[in-house]
């Protein structure tokens, strides 16, 4: 089964980590995106520029409206995902819980809507 | 098979006897498809069957086989009145030979029950849910009967229950033992859904509601289940000793007027000797294993405390230590307003009264009656009867047992006589 690991963290925080200590917490993701290869279940995964680089899209009354912005303006926002592809929920589980972003933020697991 | 009423079997044994085996199909065809509500629908009508038959012609011999059948039979059934095509035709055949070959050979179904348990208390299922999901997949309870045992509206816990099953589907939630770092905090959640399903049957203790009553008596069953799927957990052991001590008390908790008699005043003569003889040797077994727990904790004081029927005087030291070992394990404000009656015992009311003024800023104990009552017990032993007046008003405002409400208030009348 496909799981969306979706790494959500404080925004305001992660601006205010220093740039050594974010040097070292680096190579913690690259190991675990590595990690993550060789088991052969990565399908795709990135890091996201702040929230305040989202814009917004939706179509009311016919009108296409634009605004600045995430869609949900809470402290703690979307900062990067893992598309998985595992055998069940519990296997989801232990990746999410060896990502470095649960250290720091939180990891919700969603799991793919399989199309028949 | 079992001794029947006038004729025949009771519709009560049947209904019990088909149960016990539903689980055990229930959780068999689900570990495949991991679809809880299509192996449900496929024995729901099997399980009528049964309620229908065996009554009048008594359990077979193997009566997960026969609900096997029957519900494969319904699914052919089904599965003809559905198609018409070729490809059809070959599908019930498979099924047919399926069934004749299953009859001939009644192979031994797996037990997967286990399995099934781990699923329900998932930790990615709502903790609320756990208890009703294990009492209907594995005990085949409806919505509307296991909704008036939880106290919620039959609609709402129906509609819960279906959420958690299509969690499962679709969040890809594992039928099967958790890994070995997980299965301790697994297990837990595994054993607190059955204490839930024992606790809501025990909260009736006049066992005047059938169906509360019951469930402390499945509770029990379930915890049969687990210590002997399981016998190597010491917690699964240190359960089913702490539901088995509080059930041999059972008659004893009320006397012949109906109202309610403290575990102090209860005579231990009345006090199940072949339950507690059971409990005991679980607790011993559970530790030999060495590894300490809530439940073996809880159990071991329920011990302390039937040790009365041999000494005449339960052994209040252990049960002091005992609760400040859970205190310590759980940081639990129950467990530490048992743990000052303890001290009362040990070293007078006055120290047991110091131990409860910690708790005092807990805002959860003041609409809590054990506290106000055991308050209300310390301070007219010091013969503070004016505060011991007032905290017995609280404690029986806030009790909803009309036997428990009784006893408080002739302990309150008695402060003044």
């Amino acid at each position: 089964m496909q799981y969306l690991l979706m790494i959500y963290n404080d925004e305001e925080r992660a601006r205010a980590i220093p740039k050594d200590d974010m040097n070292k917490m680096l190579p913690a993701f690259t190991a675990y995106t590595e990690a993550l290869k060789k088991a052969g279940i990565l399908l795709g995964g990135n890091r996201l520029q702040f929230s305040n680089n989202a814009t917004t899209v939706r179509i009311q009354d016919g009108k296409t409206k634009v605004l600045n912005g995430p869609y949900a303006e809470a402290k703690e926002q979307l900062g990067g995902y893992y598309l998985i592809d595992v055998p069940d929920m519990d296997s989801a589980l232990s990746w999410a819980a060896r990502c470095p972003g649960a250290n720091y933020g939180t990891v919700e697991v969603r799991p793919i809507w399989q199309m028949q | 098979m079992t001794a029947g009423t006038e004729g025949g079997l009771s519709h009560a044994a049947a209904e019990a006897v088909a149960r016990r085996s539903y689980g055990k199909l229930v959780a068999y065809l689900a570990q495949r498809t991991r679809d809880v509500a299509a192996a449900e629908d496929a024995l729901s009508d099997a399980f009528a069957a049964a309620l229908a038959d065996w009554p009048a012609s008594g359990i077979p011999r193997q009566p997960e086989a026969w609900l096997l059948a029957v519900a494969r039979r319904k699914a052919v059934d089904a599965a003809r009145r559905r198609h018409t095509s070729e490809a059809a035709v070959a599908e019930i055949r498979l099924m047919a030979e399926e069934i004749e070959s299953n009859r001939a050979s009644a192979p031994e179904i797996p037990d997967e029950r286990l399995a099934l348990m781990f699923a329900c208390a998932h930790p990615a299922l709502d903790a609320s849910i756990r208890a009703p999901l294990i009492l209907q997949t594995i005990l085949g309870f409806d919505a509307a009967t296991i909704a008036s045992a939880f106290l919620v509206a039959p609609s709402t816990m129906g509609q819960r229950l279906v959420r958690a099953k299509q969690k499962i589907a679709l969040a890809g939630i594992p039928f099967r033992l958790p890994e070995h770092a997980d299965l301790p905090d697994r297990l837990g959640a595994v054993l607190e859904a059955i204490y839930a399903t024992f606790t809501e049957g025990w909260s009736d203790p006049a066992g005047t509601e059938a169906r509360r009553r019951n469930l402390a008596e499945e509770g029990i069953w379930l915890g049969r289940l687990v210590a002997s799927l399981m016998p190597g957990e010491p917690e699964a052991l240190g359960l089913l000793a702490l539901m088995l001590y509080a059930d041999a008390r059972r008659a004893a908790r009320r006397d012949a007027q109906g109202d309610y008699v403290p575990l102090a005043e209860q005579d231990s003569a009345q006090w199940d000797a072949d339950l507690i003889a059971e409990a005991e040797a679980l607790l011993r077994a559970a530790g030999a294993r060495q590894t300490l727990g809530r439940y073996q904790l809880e159990a071991a004081i329920q011990s302390a405390h039937v040790v009365r029927r041999l000494t005449g005087r339960a052994d209040w030291e252990a049960i002091e230590m005992l609760y400040g070992a859970l205190a310590a394990l759980t940081g639990s404000p129950v467990v530490a307003i048992n743990r000052a009656v303890a001290i009362a015992e040990t070293r007078g009311p006055a120290a047991g009264l110091a131990a409860l003024d910690t708790l005092n800023d807990n805002p959860q104990l003041t609409a809590y009656q054990p506290y106000w009552a055991a308050r209300a017990g310390l301070l007219a032993r010091t013969g503070a009867l004016q505060e011991a007046d007032r905290a017995y008003e609280l404690a029986i405002g806030l009790e909803s047992d009309p036997a428990v409400r009784r006893f408080l208030q002739g302990a309150r009348e008695r402060l003044s006589a």
